[in-house]
């Protein structure tokens, strides 16, 4: 008993020589920091870094779904280069997220300028607001795919109630009226995170500003351009950047709504990236494909990161 | 130049708070009046009514010889200062002070003077090119009167501008903003809530509390003659001692426990009546044993502040502070008579609080 008890002791205070020294461990700055930042590189390197190196590296194979391959070089970009549904991707992404962002862009602004006012039930509505954003992509896609459906589209059957329309609009089944509406889906999803964020922004413009500019004889409208919008910038900036960024590698909605049709005029370069690699099983030629969109984003980000960081400086 | 005229003006919140009750001023031509008091005395919201910024609920300002109520803030010919100077943060110096002339399409050699005029007189001509954060407070402040000069208003307004500086700085811009007066001589009116700006500053001032203007008047009436005791509190520093007295029933002493002061002849009439009793420190004086007005105390805490020495005590039941000279020689705990003279005594009626 008296022996188990001494033992129980030596325990424990190896127990306590060990716990002083991953103390001590952690005290050290840089061991803490190593510590700390270990969990969120771990996360990074086998979410990210991982599957962009082996993109890159299938990229330069023939690699195929049950065929490892071999070496390639550039061949798979060449040939999306040349392929004419990849090319006509290419356009619509950046019509996409051209016009998605300016709608975002102008709604999202318009709606925030409206949400800042005081007026009563405000916290809900501003709350409310987040609906679209919080209420999965895929689920509000198939949502609004009814909406547009050829037979039982709603709008369709309450303009034709209305009287205001005689034959039934072809939402989704025509190229052009497909694109429009996916980009009308996708501001509607994405308007509140901009809403949102630049409501935020216009919350730490002080009001003395505007009350300022109102005696210096600023009507709304030079307000805007004169306090509102050069302080709202940096803010405006960063969130262009993450919406051009979201949108022009967007996937999900066109793969609900229109799966990339019809006869290719919605494909974006995810969706068609996913359609050979995935779909086709052809895994190095779908890697090129996505690989694209690589070098526009990062210009994008850098050219706006730029301009932030020299108006912040000048 | 022009002449301000507040009439019955009151502010009522939605909330129902009611922030300015049936307010009367006449701001003379040139004038700089002062509106001083205690947070929440509606003191601001009087100016921003004046400016244009708040709704009136009733009531008339007029500037000059128009009724200003329902004129948007532009086209009141007036400038304001803010608190915390409201400069433009992306624009220059020389911007934010030539906003106000471009808005309303002055032509640009026009601008181009009237901004180096101003930039010269404040003494800020080499800070044009810099944006507000790279300016001291000081330099801040002088930009956003400058923005206000530059438009040669009728009538300057200033929302408590010089609190956000240190206090070395505001004792500074203080006498600064007294010359631009004298020079520029236009029509001010300044928000404050410290009743030594106030006192500087003002030609005339206005004390306000609860929404209600207690007296207007000039600097030194409001210190020698305070309409009741909430003024005589809180002008001076440190602030008039009061004590509840009794007068006797001949009207001719002010009595409580351990203090029985003479009283002047205005006040036999009040004999057998309780008053509150008020005097300045500075009319408190060290007496010697024959002094017939004085009483025996003793030291609490001494303050030499160089210039003078402020005596702590208590007397009649009441905290009170006097102001000597710096050659008086007391300890704290020391015994000490005071005695000051009857015509220096205020006394204020118990429940109105008014001086009589």
């Amino acid at each position: 008993m008296g022996r188990g008890r001494a033992r129980q002791d030596l325990h424990l205070r190896a127990e306590q020589v060990r716990v002083s020294r991953l103390t001590r461990l952690l005290e050290s700055e840089k061991a803490l920091a190593a510590a700390l930042l270990a969990p969120g590189v771990a996360i990074l390197v086998i979410f990210i870094a991982y599957p962009f190196v082996m993109a890159l590296w299938y990229s330069l194979t023939s690699i195929r779904v049950g065929d490892p391959g071999h070496f390639v070089g550039l061949d798979n970009f060449t040939k999306a280069l040349n392929d004419l549904i990849f090319q006509q991707a290419f356009k619509n992404t950046v019509f996409y997220t051209f016009w998605a962002t300016i709608f975002k862009l102008a709604l999202g602004m318009w709606l925030a300028l409206l949400l800042n006012r005081s007026f009563r039930f405000k916290r809900i509505v501003r709350a409310s607001m987040l609906l679209p954003f919080i209420i999965p992509t895929v689920l509000s896609a198939f949502a609004w795919r009814w909406m547009f459906d050829p037979t039982f589209s709603v709008m369709n059957w309450a303009l034709y109630h209305g009287g205001i329309i005689t034959d039934r609009l072809p939402f989704l089944s025509s190229g052009d009226w497909a694109m429009w509406c996916a980009v009308l889906v996708n501001t509607w999803r994405g308007m509140p995170f901009f809403a949102i964020t630049l409501l935020a922004g216009l919350q730490t413009i002080s009001p003395d500003l505007h009350e300022a500019a109102a005696l210096d004889g600023a009507n709304a409208w030079h307000r805007f351009w004169n306090v509102t919008w050069p302080l709202l910038l940096p803010v405006t900036l960063v969130v262009v950047v993450f919406s051009v960024i979201q949108t022009f590698s967007d996937f999900q909605l066109i793969y609900v709504l229109t799966g990339g049709g019809p006869a290719n005029s919605t494909h974006l370069i995810a969706t068609y990236a996913y359609q050979i690699g995935v779909g086709s099983g052809l895994l190095g030629e779908g890697a090129a494909l996505s690989l694209f969109m690589f070098p526009v984003l990062f210009a994008v980000v850098w050219v706006q990161l730029r301009y932030l960081k020299r108006m912040e400086n000048g | 130049m022009a002449i301000v005229t507040i009439r019955d003006l009151n502010k009522k919140y939605e909330n129902g708070f009611h922030a300015v009750k049936d307010v009367n001023l006449e701001i003379r031509d040139k004038e700089f009046m002062v509106l001083v008091g205690p947070s929440g005395c509606g003191k601001t919201t009087t100016l921003r009514m004046v400016a244009g910024l708040e709704e009136i609920t009733s009531g008339e300002i007029r500037i000059g010889e128009r009724v200003v109520n329902d004129l948007p803030p532009m086209d009141r010919d007036i400038a304001m200062v803010f608190q915390n100077y409201a400069l433009y943060p992306h624009k220059t110096v020389f911007d934010n002070m030539a906003f106000g002339l471009q808005m309303r399409k002055y032509p640009k050699d026009e601008v181009l003077k009237r901004v180096r005029d101003a930039a010269d007189i404040l003494g800020i001509e080499a800070l044009l090119e810099r944006k507000p954060r790279q300016l001291s407070g000081g330099q801040r402040q002088r930009v956003a009167v400058g923005r206000a000069i530059v438009r040669h208003p009728q009538v300057f307004l200033f929302d408590e501008p010089l609190s956000n500086l240190d206090a070395k700085l505001r004792v500074q811009m203080r006498v600064e903003l007294k010359r631009l007066h004298e020079r520029l001589e236009t029509t001010a009116i300044y928000v404050t809530h410290d009743q030594v700006e106030a006192m500087t500053l003002g030609t005339r001032v206005v004390v306000m509390k609860d929404g209600y203007v207690q007296q207007v008047g000039e600097p030194l009436v409001l210190y020698g003659q305070p309409a009741n005791k909430f003024v005589a509190g809180f002008i001076g520093s440190p602030a008039m001692n009061f004590v509840d007295v009794s007068i006797s029933g001949d009207g001719r002493h002010a009595e409580t426990e351990g203090l029985r002061l003479n009283v002047p002849d205005r006040i036999r009439a009040h004999g057998g009546k309780r008053l509150t009793l008020g005097v300045r420190p500075e009319a408190l004086r060290i007496a010697n044993g024959s002094d017939e007005h004085g009483f025996a105390t003793k030291v609490d805490v001494v303050e030499p502040l160089g210039n003078e020495i402020l005596l702590n005590f208590r007397a009649g039941g009441a905290p009170m502070v006097a102001r000597v000279d710096p050659g008086v020689r007391l300890k704290a705990h020391e015994s000490v008579r005071f005695a000051v003279d009857p015509e220096r005594l205020h006394f204020f009626d118990a429940t109105s609080e008014a001086a009589l």
